[in-house]
């Protein structure tokens, strides 16, 4: 008989900016909903966020990047949980992105972008419904 | 099984799963914890626990350096508490241990409390356990820290560290009450700070006061975790620590102790768990309660009769 | 005095009357829109102001005249009737050659004032070749890895004749001195040369949070700049002091003129300590701050900011100069209240900013361009950014007199509203132990992440509109066109120059600077003593590259790593 299965999500920063406030109001937004949410801090890379990931076990990545360098950052985390074979862990983004550049990145697996604006309510029913279904 | 084969070798997705599987409490978690159980037993474990604030988790980063510099395997277990109003949690001690987040010898895990008191998950013991048959040599665990007495970890660790900081005024008392009787090593972090040597006074003046033991007298260390100093003595102290618990033989003693706590919470919880299920499914429970609250019977021989009908 | 006593007597009766006879009874026909109503930051506004609300106020106390103080009508005698404020728009990106290229064509369209925005790698220290800098290099600024990049930066830009204002940081004083080896490659005295670097590290560990190095290394770098301009930049601002990213950052105005105005303080009390008479800097230190979206509250933030600052000028640290009590002051238009929904609408918002910062009685002022959400602004949308003030300027009439909103009822109530809240923040950050101590312990990051949450949650709620977000949204937009920027084109022109450049300078002089350079900074207790500006400049002068000058310093001082603070 399992407990109430805690959803799980890391909310990590790449890149070199030090933007911040939408990092932590989605944390805590996260926090009010009920999840667990492991926040790494500032000027991670792609590298230090998938061995986090890992190693918490999460069910969802949620990137915030306001530098500009989404298209090389964002796409590099999916190809390495890939390559560590934990690609059901679920990749979202948002930040200061473009709407043409949102296709790419959806071909390149981020499986949603959120632009500005967006209400966190909207980002947490998306965690809800989308991350896999397990015990 | 499977996952016990990955765990052994080390692998840090299934080891990851099964300390979720773990927390949530899955009936996997079990079959794998008994599985696992018969080799674990061989890491060491070190509790670090102190007011928020006091740096702890810097303090476990840096230790993880020394132990690393040593050659050790880490593995690392930071618990933060759950919101008691929303029940979810914001885990963030990573933030001070990212260098060692590439490193293949260090396992990080944070942990929520999810309404555990005392300073750890309920969970934090059997995760312990994972990382230990996953092979980790030195694990940390650095309780929740929000001040409460978090004297819990003292069942978990072989060496406990009690941290503490200059200029804490009342947190001083904190530590009076509780966490004194369980400090193997008390740490002065940020000892670079004005008052830091009074602060190591009233250490002493309360170790002074409090019941004596001759077998093992708690050293004071002074460090400045942030900037590494002082690390390199507190990993001596807690090396020199485990000498004399092995000395005594009072590692087996507090294996023993921590054996027997496991067993007795673990019973105590899933025997009061099936005796309830048996008593709801039936009926029996409401009935019973009726009848207390009504006086028809009292709650002392309620329980007697409860336990007699189960045959015990 | 007791003629004013009766007077608001009377007043406050007849006030009564009317509530009673005239605004109740509409009342009950039709309630107002809400309970209650509050600024953007969340302050509290009455119905109606009156002269009940000012009944202690004293007009040469509180204001007195322009260029005089309390400074809260200004602080020059005849503000914009003399000089309109300075126009003075952020510009950069890509390479050195590209951004040489704009300044030229701003220079030639009039402009006297440039004002580099650097990118990250820059900002934070490293190397375009860097591992961090992947996909960073050019995209938000300009690439600058030695003096070489440098040179072509300001290359045919005579610099005694224009001001430079350089928005840098943690690596301010190595930029600064790239920038000091470039006019004395120009044969420009030091005494000629004027501008500003941003400077101002606590603002970083607060809001921006681009530090490098733990507080008490970074504060010694910004008192040795402030000490090496005293001695020989009599014309240069090396500290420009920020609320702009504070507020960014989710602050409300009164805490993001609360920290800034403590930041100063941090900043003076570490100079003085260093052993500089107050009034030998304190004329240069200058300001920069945030517009947002409430106009009024804006308007009263900048004038209870003149007062804070020049009465802790004269009272608390004892400067005797006129000069050191002026709170001269840059602003820009909030970024963090554009929306990137109809972006056409940011223009008005930006107006509206804008026109907040001239009554509010800015010395000079950026415009935001409409497309800044999204990337950095195309030439069209910084243009018509840059038209909205030439049209405040000369189409509205509001620079004719000096401080118009003066004497309102409401707005000198809420600048002295404003002002005691600051008060009252300033002294809880002395009872932590000051700015420095208080930023250790967290204190103003904690009140602005929970600032920023409570805004998100009322916006959430729907209690603060936010037109195109939350209430009058569109069904389909038609997407604005962004400038693009491709960083893995800059990053390779960079990395190949910084290649060149460590196979042709002369590598033992750079390695012999760099020693000297080591020994200074783990040199104990330097302040004031040894400076490390002139070995920067030697290390610079060599050729030694931002990364490698960076590299010395965080070797020596570590770097820092933020408190948790959610």
């Amino acid at each position: 008989m399992s407990e109430e299965r805690k959803i799980r999500v890391l909310v990590a920063k790449p890149g070199l900016d030090g933007h911040d406030r939408g990092a932590k109001v989605i944390a805590r937004a996260f926090r009010d909903a009920g999840f667990e949410v492991i926040y790494t801090g500032l000027r991670q890379t792609p590298e230090m966020i998938v061995s986090a990931a890992i190693q918490e076990d999460v069910d969802a990545i949620g990137l915030s990047c306001l530098s500009g360098a989404h298209m090389y950052l964002f796409p590099r985390i999916v190809e390495l949980l890939r390559e560590r074979g934990a690609d059901d862990v679920v990749v979202f983004g948002g930040g200061t992105i473009p709407d043409e550049d949102i296709a790419t990145l959806k071909e390149a697996g981020i499986a949603e972008i959120f632009t500005p604006g967006t209400s966190t309510s909207v980002a947490i029913d998306y965690v809800r419904t989308h991350i896999r279904q397990r015990a | 099984m499977e996952i016990i084969e990955r765990i052994r070798q080390r692998d840090v997705r299934a080891i990851a799963r099964l300390m979720s599987l773990v927390e949530n409490n899955a009936p996997e978690a079990t079959a794998a914890l008994k599985e696992l159980y018969s080799i674990t037993g061989q890491a060491f474990i070190v509790g670090i626990t102190g007011p928020p604030g006091s740096g702890k988790s810097t303090l476990t980063d840096q230790l993880t350096k020394e132990f690393r510099r040593g050659g050790k395997t880490v593995g690392i277990i930071a618990v933060d508490p759950t919101s008691p109003f929303t029940g979810g949690a914001i885990l963030a001690d990573r933030i001070r241990m990212q260098q060692h987040s590439l490193d293949a010898g260090v396992f990080i895990r944070s942990m929520a409390t999810r309404g555990h008191l005392g300073g750890l998950a309920k969970a934090t013991g059997d995760v312990v356990n994972v990382l230990d048959a996953a092979g980790k040599e030195v694990i940390l665990v650095e309780t929740v820290g929000v001040g409460q007495d978090e004297v819990e970890v003292v069942k978990t660790a072989d060496t406990c560290v009690v941290v503490t900081v200059p200029g804490l005024g009342d947190d001083i008392q904190a530590i009076k009450a509780g966490i004194l009787e369980i400090a193997d090593i008390f740490v002065v972090n940020k000892a670079d700070r004005e008052g830091a040597d009074k602060t190591v006074t009233e250490i002493q003046t309360m170790m002074g006061l409090g019941p004596g033991r001759s077998d093992w007298v708690p050293p004071i260390l002074k460090t400045v975790a942030t900037q590494g100093q002082g690390i390199a003595e507190l990993a001596e102290g807690i090396l020199a620590h485990r000498a004399h618990l092995d000395r005594r033989g009072l590692r087996q003693m507090r294996q023993r102790e921590r054996s027997r706590a496991l067993f007795l919470e673990l019973l105590q919880e899933q025997g009061t768990r099936r005796l309830l299920e048996r008593a709801s499914a039936n009926g029996t429970l409401e009935q019973t309660i009726e009848r207390i609250a009504t006086r028809e019977t009292d709650p002392y021989s309620a329980v007697e009769e409860l336990l007699a009908k189960a045959g015990l | 005095m007791t003629d004013d006593r009766k007077e608001i007597g009377k007043i406050k009766e007849a006030a009564k009357a009317w509530e009673a006879e005239v605004l109740d009874p509409a009342l009950e026909r039709s309630p107002e829109r809400a309970r209650e109503f509050r600024t953007v930051s969340g302050h509290p506004i009455r119905r109606l102001y009156t002269p009940a609300d000012l009944a202690d106020f004293d007009y040469t106390r509180d204001l007195g005249f322009p260029g005089l103080s309390p400074f809260t009508r200004g602080v020059y005698p005849s503000m914009y009737r003399g000089r309109l404020w300075t126009m003075r728009m952020f510009a950069g990106h890509g390479t050195p050659e590209e951004t040489n290229q704009r300044f030229r064509y701003l220079l030639a369209q009039g402009q006297t004032g440039l004002s580099v925005a650097f990118d990250l790698p820059t900002l934070m220290g490293y190397d375009s070749d860097h591992p961090m800098s992947r996909g960073e290099v050019g995209k938000c600024g300009v690439a600058v890895d030695s003096l070489a990049d440098m040179e072509i930066l300001f290359d045919g830009i005579p610099l005694q004749d224009v001001t430079t204002s350089m928005t840098i940081n943690s690596p301010a004083a190595v930029l600064w001195a790239m920038y000091l080896a470039v006019c004395e490659k120009q044969g420009v005295p030091y005494d000629r040369i004027g501008g500003t670097l941003q400077n101002d590290i606590l603002k970083e560990f607060i809001a921006q949070k681009e530090y490098v190095f733990p507080l008490e290394p970074s504060m010694r770098l910004v008192v040795d700049t402030i000490l090496f301009g005293a001695r020989h930049l009599p014309r240069w601002h090396p500290v420009s002091i920020s609320g702009y990213h504070i507020r960014e950052a989710g602050s409300t105005a009164i805490q993001e003129l609360a920290f800034t105005v403590a930041d100063g303080m941090a900043y003076v009390e570490a100079t003085m300590k260093a052993g500089l008479n107050v009034d030998a800097f304190a004329p240069r230190l200058s300001f920069f701050f945030n517009v947002h979206n409430d106009f009024f509250e804006e308007i009263a933030k900048f004038r209870a900011a003149r007062r804070v600052w020049a009465k802790l000028m004269r009272e608390r640290y004892g400067a005797r100069d006129p000069r050191s009590w002026l709170l001269r002051t840059h602003a820009q238009t909030a970024g963090c209240a554009l929306t990137a929904q109809q972006p056409y609408n940011n223009v008005v918002r930006v107006s509206i900013q804008a026109l907040a910062a001239i009554l509010g009685g800015v010395q000079s002022l950026h415009t935001n361009a409409l497309d800044e959400t999204l990337a950095l602004p195309t030439q069209d949308a910084a243009t018509i950014a840059l038209r909205t003030q030439q049209i405040i300027a000369h189409e509205t009439g509001v620079t004719h007199t000096i401080d118009p909103v003066g004497g309102s009822y409401f707005v000198e109530s809420l600048t002295r509203e404003v002002e005691e809240e600051v008060w009252n923040y300033l002294h809880k950050i002395d009872d932590l132990g000051g700015m420095v101590r208080a930023v250790e312990q967290g204190f103003p990051q904690k009140e602005i992440v929970d600032a920023s949450y409570r805004y998100q949650q009322t916006v959430e709620a729907g209690e603060e509109v936010v037109v195109g977000v939350n209430r009058f949204v569109a069904e389909a937009e038609e997407p604005v066109s962004l400038l693009r920027i491709d960083p893995e084109q800059i990053a390779k022109q960079q990395v190949e120059r910084i290649h060149r450049l460590k196979g042709g300078r002369d590598n033992g002089g750079v390695q012999k600077a760099l020693d000297g350079l080591r020994r200074a900074a783990e040199g104990e207790d330097p302040w004031g003593q040894d400076l490390l500006m002139p070995r920067i400049l030697e290390a610079v002068r060599a050729y030694a590259t931002l990364g490698e000058i960076m590299g010395v310093f965080r070797e020596a001082w570590g770097e820092y790593v933020e408190p948790a603070i959610l």
